[in-house]
């Protein structure tokens, strides 16, 4: 942002500027969320969520960041010390690289990179390594076996997510983000790609560790997986970039999906109005990934692999085979979305065949068949022997 | 050339407990795991032995009621009943129609508010966000305050005696009750709604560590256990206690004894406890909640006397030696959890570790009744 309305000559300062301001940010909107996030999570539970500290409970998030900051450190003795130690940090600073790229309104960036999507993908893509170290470094067995399915899922999901932005990118003949967002100018690229947007959804999910695929943290089975030998303020940056990249991936898919700021104001809207927009679909986006977190349970780690390695990719693959069909002939646009649509209802038509819930039900014997019963009930009363 | 090399890999131990979130309580389960499957388990158990038998056996009948409620905190009322049951049939009390048609009515509330914690617990451990829970507990507070009405206490009741119950319920009781059930019923609800037909959570429970008829019985499970399997063995039913033969109400029982069919079945009970309840309410005469006669201090012959119940978790059961006097020589509780617990082992092996969860999950142990 500074690069360009400020525009400050001083390369330097404009770096320390960028680095500010991104730090600023991120730690501001991560508060904002967990309280958000808490807040939801209450009403869908019918409790009334944070309400002590603050007027309806809003400093909540500070008053958590405070104490934990004021935690002690403690690393295990028998922890390998840099990897544990440096693990935070290679979670936490590759979310933290990916705010650079991603423009907020047509002006505002730290810096328009002309291969956006490439860079936000490629950065958010060495997280796995962060956990990977953790779960090793903390010398526990909860932590290696959480850090090891953190791996493995972080890895498979990425396959999926990068395919469906490629697709995106093809349609929009660019991988410079904002260049993404001109093009949606009359329509969202979700109409053009809806297939996309769901792998997208759906491999977001993964990348997230969220509900319902936390396998790598889950709390009944692995307690909290790489994270369990954290404390105080390491253990915060893991949640800080957790949520970092919740809203990351959620203003990825803003832009990339439903049109960023151009849709449906036009870029001649002002900036305020630009960042409202690119917020509110941010804020859709997020809601999504809060309901679905609350709602569902979680998968097992066999049968999150087999989705993403049987459905998924194939399905991405389809949509870029799809895409370069249309495109390649010059078919109108509209092929796009019949395409599109379609791989969304053969997608549809695996997954219901795969888990399709056929009801099951329990039998009923009744309690008293073709006996008799043995004790008279008192006169006026309905109950005795059904047979 | 590429040289194919064999990759040796290692099976490690985890220790899953005595403090683990999804243990429910304080057990301990040593996995032996390779990868992700699981190939062994040791399960331990006695963090929460706190000799309740023996403590029974240096008290007074009425006194060691007390214990009973502490064994399975989530069914004190029936195990108080099943307590009472073996004091009377040793001391030859009778119990009057409204006290046993009270016991009978908060037993079957007090199987829907464990079954409750059940269903809430069971989500948790397979991931749902707390949502399962606080639905449930929802439902369960309605009960609990009841129960808070009738004997003053939320968690250890000790409520019902030898021969009756300690006092008469509220004069509001039938109304708060009729008042409460549509809730229940809604409640119930609700959780299928969530739970039942969600493709993740059928996904993580069909088939999972599914029991034959043959090896249930052979296990020694009772309860849901045994009748998600396909056998209707409810003693409710087949050892008829208090009046439960004279209610309408049927025994859910699964096909596959898997961990789904284990849920169902629970969540069928709540639906049948609730038919009983009214049926009961219906029934309720007025009366003595208390025989006439009631001796001072209750003294038992010599004899030997066994009593159960069905108990949310299975068939729970108290045996009294008793060789005269006021006290029992031997008090020995045949607790369900314990028993279906012991299964757990050929139930786990080969499963995933998150199956491990749900497997225990659906055990639905009380840690203070396995270890008593």
């Amino acid at each position: 942002m500074l690069g360009i309305t400020v525009d400050i000559e001083n390369a330097w300062l404009d770096a320390l500027l960028g680095v500010v301001v991104i730090v600023l940010l991120m730690t501001i909107t991560v508060l904002a969320l967990i309280y958000i996030e808490r807040k939801i999570w209450a009403r869908i539970q019918m409790r009334l969520g944070p309400m002590r500290v603050g007027p309806y409970g809003t400093l909540q998030s500070l008053a958590d960041a405070v104490k934990l900051i004021g935690k002690e450190d403690l690393r295990p003795a028998s922890a390998d010390r840099w990897v544990f130690e440096l693990a935070p940090f290679a979670v936490f600073v590759p979310t933290f690289l990916a705010f650079i790229a991603i423009p907020f309104t047509r002006d505002w960036a730290i810096s328009f990179l002309d291969l956006g999507l490439f860079y936000v993908v490629a950065v958010t893509g060495l997280s796995f390594l962060g956990f990977l170290m953790a779960g090793w470094g903390s010398d526990n067995k909860y932590a290696l076996l959480g850090g090891m399915r953190a791996a493995a899922q972080l890895i498979s999901y990425e396959v999926p997510l990068v395919l469906s932005l490629l697709a995106v990118s093809m349609v929009a003949g660019s991988l410079a983000l904002h260049e993404i967002v001109e093009f949606q100018g009359r329509v969202p690229l979700l109409v053009w790609q809806p297939l996309a947007f769901f792998i997208f959804i759906i491999a977001v999910l993964a990348e997230l560790e969220r509900q319902p695929f936390d396998i790598p943290t889950a709390d009944s089975e692995v307690v909290g997986g790489p994270f369990i030998e954290y404390t105080g303020i390491r253990w915060s940056m893991f949640f800080l970039a957790s949520y970092a990249s919740l809203f990351i991936y959620s203003l990825l898919g803003a832009i990339v999906f439903l049109g960023g700021w151009k849709w449906p104001l036009g870029a001649e809207a002002g900036l305020w109005l630009q960042l409202i927009w690119t917020f509110a679909k941010t804020s859709l986006l997020i809601l999504l990934f809060i309901w679905i977190r609350v709602t569902f349970p979680r998968l097992r780690i066999d049968q999150l692999m087999s989705y993403c390695w049987k459905v998924l990719i194939p399905l991405a693959f389809l949509q870029i085979f799809l895409n370069g069909l249309v495109l390649v002939y010059d078919w109108p646009d509209i092929f796009l979305l019949l395409t599109s649509g379609a791989g969304l209802a053969l997608a549809w038509y695996i997954i219901y065949r795969a888990v399709r819930v056929e009801p099951r039900g329990v039998r009923l014997v009744p309690a008293h068949a073709g006996r008799p019963a043995t004790t008279a009930a008192p006169a006026g009363a309905e109950a005795g022997d059904p047979a | 050339m590429v040289q194919e090399q064999e990759l040796e890999t290692l099976d490690i131990n985890i220790n899953m407990g005595p403090q683990h979130p999804s243990t429910h309580g304080v057990f301990r389960m040593v996995l032996t795991i390779d990868g992700e499957k699981v190939v062994d388990v040791e399960p331990h158990i006695g963090y929460m032995h706190r000799g309740g038998e023996k403590l029974s056996e240096n008290m007074d009948y009425r006194q060691a009621i007390g214990y009973q409620d502490r064994t399975d905190y989530l069914a004190q009322f029936l195990n108080e009943q099943a307590y009472c049951m073996a004091v009377e049939k040793l001391t030859g009390l009778e119990v009057p129609e409204r006290a046993e048609y009270l016991r009978l009515i908060l037993c079957e509330l007090n199987r829907i508010t464990s079954h409750f914690m059940f269903l809430g617990a069971f989500g948790i451990d397979l991931g749902i966000l707390g949502t399962s829970f606080t639905y449930a507990f929802r439902e369960r507070e309605y009960i609990q305050d009841i129960f808070e009405e009738v004997s003053g206490e939320r968690l250890m009741y000790g409520y019902f005696r030898p021969g009756g119950v300690v006092w008469d319920v509220p004069e509001n009781f039938v109304e708060r009750v009729r008042a409460v059930l549509p809730h229940t019923r809604q409640g119930v609800k609700d959780l299928d709604m969530l739970m039942t037909e969600n493709e993740i959570f059928a996904a993580r429970t069909r088939g999972v560590s599914a029991f034959s008829a043959e090896e249930a019985i052979d296990w020694g499970l009772t309860g849901p256990m045994l009748r998600a399997c396909g056998v209707p063995w409810d003693l409710r039913k087949d050892k008829p206690y208090s009046f439960y033969d004279r209610f309408e109400f049927d025994i859910p029982i699964g096909q596959y004894g898997d961990v789904y069919d284990r849920y169902l079945v629970r969540m069928e009970e709540i639906r049948q406890s609730i038919r009983i309840v009214e049926q009961a309410l219906d029934q309720l005469p007025e009366g003595p909640i208390l025989p006439e006669k009631l001796p001072r201090k209750l003294r038992a012959p010599e004899a030997e006397v066994y009593a159960a119940v069905e108990g949310p978790r299975g068939e729970y059961g108290i045996y009294i030696a008793s060789k005269g006097g006021d006290k029992p020589y031997r008090l020995k509780i045949r607790s369900p959890s314990f028993c279906n617990l012991s299964a757990l082992r050929a139930m786990t092996i080969g499963n995933y570790l998150a199956d491990a969860v749900a497997i225990l999950g659906s055990v639905d142990i009380v840690l203070c009744d396995v270890d008593r």
